[in-house]
């Protein structure tokens, strides 16, 4: 595969080339330690879904996670919920604040894990699933909070995941390298990974040599859900409130940096450091586009234009697509031939 | 003609004796959509008398116009194996500009040409949208989810953000002209207008081209298997261009008359609601794997959301369960009719 070792290339340098760039725009104040921590501790929440989104495409078979950001909402909502009517914020910090935590990552598990179920046991397509789940999810945040913003407050632990740093790095930003690096690791060195790349190459083939389909599926979400379980905690610890309607355009981001990162739509291709780093990109354009000082809408219709322009970039070779006709395609919108009729 | 319409008569010709029910049920999958229906109507007027009220029926049937005209556009992509959720930003993007459009320019165009200028501005965007799907060759879902925020994006950035409360005189009488009105029991005058038919004309359409056109055998063949279609001799080009241009025209359509029936043009609206339409019409029987379904399971799922929508105030249920319950519907629904499809 061409792309196994450029995609990463590619984005290292179109990494560079965005500090470079932007500390030539801003005059040297880009490239500044307070500016590169903030920056750090932005990519997080977005990065952690992305990631989520790379594992599902991954499993093939029209895979994806359109929950993610409703799932971590609703974490955060949940367990904002949930523990303050038990334990006290403000008197006993550090308890609220693990309890905060093993709630949002159990909440977080548990969604992913009935996606997985509905996926691999009822056999519902992932689009539809995560499209249902997602409504689910943000109307069970919306019914427990009452449509409010929850207050979490910044209890000592759950303040210093999303304000402090350790050895000058956010400790937020540490924490997405750390489940980053666990599930490389994962995907790597343990035989899920393998599973989970060759039944997205082939799920019919994958099935014929026993390896435990459901199993892997139901991982694959769950752990996905993990992740979001994460990204709310981090939310939740960064905003100092919680609302079921926070970063309604992460789950285009997160599709984005999937799709920048290289990680096939149909499956059995995706690496976790190119997702890491195509997050870091991502930050690093919207920063700039932050010291541009354009508008919110602006940045809307970059990040739209700019998931279009790689998939044209990833999918199609650019000659193909400037002189149409040469060669028969067959493309199609979803994936129909293996779970159609 | 579709491979499950084929079956379906494979199956009525080896058995023609002998009714089962689970048969019919997954031969017509919108029979429990409309039974579901018929049920929450009971239930709700039993619960709330005021429910059978003429007023309420009317807005119920006003109500679904717009979610109507999306959903059939949905319902055309997913009969090809396709999914849209660009559908909304269309819609605002056409309605928003040409309502700045008329205002400063053209204050005197007719309605008529109004409405064809949505149309067709509708189906421009859709092409685009069919051209991307088509040659960059992944889900539509993606792609489509790419178009939204651009086509949103652009209009919030570049065409503008001020909420427009002052319409064009004729696009306002074209929204209050009535069809059908009466006074109720407590003297508030109901209106059922003008711009209603509308919406069973595009169905109608919509099914003459699906079952009737050399059109709605390629879009029901493309969405069984895109491949073998392909083989056959459809033009997948020319399918995924007519289908997303459609569906586009529609959207436009409808944004037009979002715009007149609520008298002013927000570019803020619409954009949001597009995962109501989708699961309009899965739970019309619609599969998202493409091939099946029918235009009336659609019409039936859009009521069907639409009543949800409205009546759970009714029955005392307070509106911020809307989402849970919807997005609950959808998976049963698609939970049912996966396990149905199985037991063959």
């Amino acid at each position: 595969m061409r792309r196994t070792g450029g995609q990463l290339v590619m984005l290292v340098a179109i990494n560079c080339l965005l500090l470079a760039l932007g500390a030539a725009i801003s005059g040297g104040s880009f490239l500044s330690l307070f500016n590169l921590q903030s920056m750090a501790s932005q990519v997080p929440e977005i990065g952690l879904l992305a990631i989520g989104v790379m594992l599902a495409m991954c499993a093939g078979n029209g895979g994806i996670d359109l929950s993610g950001i409703a799932l971590a909402n609703l974490s955060g909502v949940l367990s904002a919920v949930v523990v303050s009517s038990v334990l006290s914020g403000t008197e006993d910090q550090f308890a609220f604040s693990l309890a905060f935590i093993a709630v949002a990552v159990t909440t977080g598990f548990v969604g992913g894990a009935i996606n997985g179920l509905l996926i691999a046991r009822l056999d519902i397509t992932p689009i539809l699933c995560t499209l249902g789940t997602q409504m689910a999810f943000t109307g069970l945040a919306v019914v427990v909070s009452g449509g409010k913003a929850v207050m979490v407050g910044s209890p000592a632990l759950l303040s210093s995941i999303g304000n402090d740093m350790f050895l000058g790095v956010p400790i937020s930003f540490l924490i997405f390298i750390a489940a980053a690096g666990l599930i490389a690791a994962a995907l790597k060195f343990t035989p899920y990974g393998l599973w989970l790349m060759l039944m997205g190459t082939n799920p019919k083939a994958a099935v014929f040599a026993g390896f435990p389909k459901n199993g892997v599926l139901v991982a694959t979400y769950a752990l996905s859900g993990t992740l979001s379980g994460i990204a709310g905690i981090i939310i939740a610890a960064r905003n100092v409130n919680v609302k079921f309607d926070y970063g309604s355009s992460y789950l285009l981001i997160a599709i984005l940096i999937a799709v920048m990162a290289g990680v096939k739509p149909e499956g059995g291709y995706g690496r976790v450091i190119c997702v890491v780093m195509s997050a870091i990109a991502l930050q690093l354009m919207s920063s700039l586009l932050n010291f541009g000082g354009l508008s919110n809408f602006v940045r809307d219709f970059a990040w739209g234009l700019l998931l279009l322009t790689f998939l044209a970039v990833g999918r199609y070779d650019l000659v193909g697509f400037l002189f149409p006709g040469s060669r028969q395609r067959v493309g199609s919108g979803a994936k129909p031939s293996s779970t159609g009729t | 003609m579709n491979a499950s319409r084929i079956e379906q008569l494979q199956e009525s010709t080896a058995r023609p004796a002998g009714f089962s029910l689970g048969e019919f049920i997954r031969r017509r999958p919108e029979s429990i959509t409309f039974v579901l229906l018929v049920a929450i109507c009971v239930a709700v007027a039993i619960a709330n008398p005021a429910f059978l009220q003429p007023s309420t029926l009317i807005d119920i049937g006003r109500a679904s116009v717009v979610m109507g005209l999306f959903a059939l556009g949905v319902f055309i992509i997913l009969a090809a194996g396709g999914i849209d959720v660009s559908f909304t930003a269309i819609a605002a993007f056409t309605m928003y500009s040409l309502t700045v459009l008329v205002l400063n320019h053209f204050p005197g165009m007719p309605l008529l040409v109004i409405l064809l200028v949505a149309t067709a501005g509708g189906a421009l965007l859709g092409i685009v949208n069919g051209l991307l799907v088509h040659h960059l060759k992944v889900p539509s879902l993606i792609v489509t989810i790419g178009t939204q925020y651009l086509f949103r994006g652009f209009l919030l950035s570049f065409i503008g953000t001020v909420w427009i409360m002052s319409l064009p005189p004729q696009m306002g009488a074209f929204g209050r002209l009535p069809l059908l009105q009466f006074e109720s029991a407590n003297g508030a005058v109901v209106t059922l207008p003008v711009y209603f038919l509308i919406l069973p004309a595009a169905a109608v359409v919509t099914w003459w081209i699906l079952n009737r056109t050399l059109m709605g055998r390629a879009i029901f063949a493309v969405g069984g298997n895109a491949d073998v279609a392909s083989r056959l001799g459809y033009n997948l080009r020319t399918v995924h261009l007519f289908l997303f241009g459609y569906a586009g025209a529609l959207a436009g359509l409808a944004g037009i008359i979002h715009v007149c029936a609520n008298r002013q043009a927000n570019p803020f609206d619409l954009v949001g609601t597009e995962i109501n339409v989708i699961a309009a019409v899965v739970l019309g029987g619609a599969r998202i794997t493409g091939g099946t379904g029918t235009v009336l399971g659609t019409m039936l799922g859009v009521l069907l959301i639409v009543v949800i929508n409205s009546v759970l105030v009714m029955v005392g249920i307070p509106s911020t369960w809307q989402r849970l319950v919807v997005g609950s519907f959808i998976l049963l629904a698609a939970a049912f009719f996966v396990t149905r499809q199985r037991k063959k």
